[in-house]
């Protein structure tokens, strides 16, 4: 990093710079280089040494080599089975439950209650504003025994929980298409609401409720207060009591393994919402 | 769900067969009612998932356990049991203020050299990259730093080669100091994201305007750019400042519950750990988080419509 600070590199930048531009706009100047270099190296290894030595210890045989055979005894792990099985239960009932409940709400704002957008935003972000924490003492304070004895309690909730993601991405998604020409256009051609919202909305928001379906997963299965709270034994509740015969090497690999797959999920709904959003916008300037 | 689904298909196009004056009425009814009908469900299950557990804190927060209005529970919060709790407050306080500091300062460097770095492969990667680490936390990132920076980690061993004895210069993974260290790994990206939208707003034309007038790069920033950054800047802060706060999950497996943090003495409450006569406390410990959230959030909401001014 050194050479690119030192005072002739950056004079010689910077000259070539306004040479090339003298009015240029847009283009930042050369000179801060430097820090940059640093601040991004920093950062690098802030986040990536500590992704690193999880992986390395969930690789390491007993005998200090490299070996899978933590990621290999995980299923067969006492309690893992089960705790797999009510997560997934969980994330399918949240994934539904949030679906039904959040388009056709969305949709129905953005079409007929534009004025009520903003009450919206509100509602959506409150889940942020009062922490997990607080709403479980009160859940389990005030809510019927039959719902406390029910792990889809922790459904519910966890409905409610991704409700900032789930509307912000579509509400995002719903905003970037012209949802008023194609709701009159299929309803003009004689499509009923449920029609227009089957066959016209719902395409035209796939990456959005995509993504706001991966949201929805990876908060199921990080979710640990809550679960905790109420004695469930979820994923993450699993991970952390899991001490049989002390195989800490198994814990953390479910933990990695957990934390990759969740990784890759998004990166995917990153990517593919990005692809659409471009076939979309190339679609549009065609017609 | 059903009230939802039929109620939009009332308005517009009349259904056949659907004649005569009392009917027409009815339909009149229907489509005045339609917009409460289509936003209920989602109004009814926030009151249930949002409202109620939230009236139930502060209803129980101000009833004793014999029922009737009293304020003995957060009497207790507040200077009972050797003031454990109020410790508690002050430890959360404190470690939110850390939180949101250093890493708001950082994270603004991080986006600025990400954002002047004109690559659009690191952009792309931040982006993704903290929008998945923002969300990031609980036991999976307890077990990342113990491989970090527990007594036999990695970082440690690589420090201790270097002559640096974690241990003793007073750094402990397991206490305060080590949270702050493990809450800085989704409060950076946090930070990053709010703040990328805000430095796109900085225009170049501002920077060329300044130095048109003779400015030197720090006086373009003392005059132009903190000024116009720092309602987003402090914005963003305040955002980590709750996210900290009221953090659960990393600081329970971190310490084992060990912690003096108010959410963690709300936990220790449901899970049982209560003295005879004490067991509204949690609620009182809760209703406190709740007061110091929604200030929080109130102020970030107005700062947020100061900084909006300077977004296109």
């Amino acid at each position: 990093m050194a050479p690119l600070s030192s005072g002739s590199v950056f004079d010689v930048a910077q000259a070539e710079d306004e040479a090339v531009q003298p009015y240029s706009s847009g283009r930042p100047r050369r000179r801060v280089r430097w820090w940059r270099g640093v601040v991004l190296l920093l950062a690098g290894a802030y986040f990536l040494i500590p992704l690193y030595a999880g992986l390395k210890f969930s690789l390491q045989g007993v005998s200090g080599g490299f070996s899978f055979l933590a990621f290999q005894k995980l299923p067969s792990a006492p309690g893992f089975s089960a705790a797999l099985t009510l997560s997934l239960k969980l994330a399918v009932a949240t994934m539904v439950v949030s679906t039904l409940l959040m388009v056709p709400t969305a949709i129905y704002v953005h079409v007929r209650l534009p004025r009520l957008r903003r009450m919206m935003d509100v509602v959506t972000i409150l889940p942020i504003v009062i922490p997990p924490i607080v709403l479980i003492v009160g859940v389990l304070g005030v809510f019927p025994e039959w719902a406390k004895a029910s792990p889809y309690l922790l459904s519910f909730m966890y409905v409610i929980l991704a409700m900032p993601f789930v509307y912000r991405s579509l509400d995002a998604g719903l905003g970037a298409i012209d949802l008023k020409t194609l709701t009159e256009a299929s309803r003009s051609l004689g499509g009923n609401w449920l029609k227009t919202i089957w066959r016209v909305v719902l395409p035209n928001i796939r990456p959005a409720l995509l993504s706001a379906t991966v949201l929805t997963l990876a908060l199921v299965f990080g979710e640990y207060t809550m679960a905790s709270l109420d004695l469930w034994t979820t994923i993450p509740v699993w991970i952390t009591q899991f001490q049989v015969s002390s195989d800490g090497h198994i814990q953390v690999a479910a933990s990695m393994l957990g934390l990759v797959g969740t990784w890759i999920l998004l990166v995917l709904v990153v990517s593919l919402d990005r692809s659409q959003s471009r076939r979309s916008r190339r679609r549009q300037g065609v017609s | 769900m059903s009230s939802r689904d039929v109620a939009p298909s009332s308005p517009g196009a009349p259904a056949p067969g659907d004649e005569g004056a009392t009917s027409s009425r009815g339909r009149r009814v229907l489509r005045r009612l339609e917009p409460a009908l289509a936003i209920s469900p989602f109004l009814v299950y926030s009151f249930l998932g949002l409202g109620i557990p939230t009236l139930a804190v502060v209803y129980y927060a101000f009833h004793g356990e014999t029922g009737g209005w009293s304020t003995a529970n957060i009497a207790i919060v507040w200077h009972g049991d050797q003031g454990i709790f109020r410790t508690g407050f002050e430890n959360s306080i404190k470690l939110g203020l850390l939180s949101s500091i250093i890493p708001g300062i950082l994270g603004v460097f991080i986006a600025y050299a990400i954002q002047t770095s004109k690559s659009p492969f690191l952009q792309r990667l931040t982006s993704t990259a903290s929008g998945v680490l923002a969300n990031f936390g609980g036991i999976n990132l307890t077990f990342m730093f113990i491989a970090t920076l527990g007594s036999t980690g990695i970082l440690t061993a690589w420090l201790h080669a270097i002559g640096i004895n974690l241990a003793s210069i007073g750094f402990n993974l397991f206490t305060f100091s080590g949270v702050a260290v493990v809450y800085m790994y989704f409060q950076l990206p946090l930070m990053v994201l709010v703040i990328t939208p805000a430095l796109g707003g900085l225009r170049a034309s501002w920077r060329e305007a300044a130095e048109n007038l003779g400015a030197s790069s720090w006086s373009y920033w003392r005059h132009v750019g903190i000024p116009v950054l720092m309602p987003s800047i402090l914005g963003g802060m305040l955002l980590l400042f709750g996210s900290a706060f009221a953090a659960y999950a990393t600081a329970e497996s971190l310490t084992l519950g060990l912690i003096a943090l108010s959410p963690i003495q709300i936990g220790n409450f449901l899970n049982g750990n209560v003295i005879a006569g004490e067991t509204h406390v949690g609620y009182a410990i809760a209703f406190g988080m709740l007061v110091i959230l929604v200030v929080t959030m109130t102020l970030y909401s107005l700062v947020r419509k100061r900084a909006s001014r300077w977004l296109r």
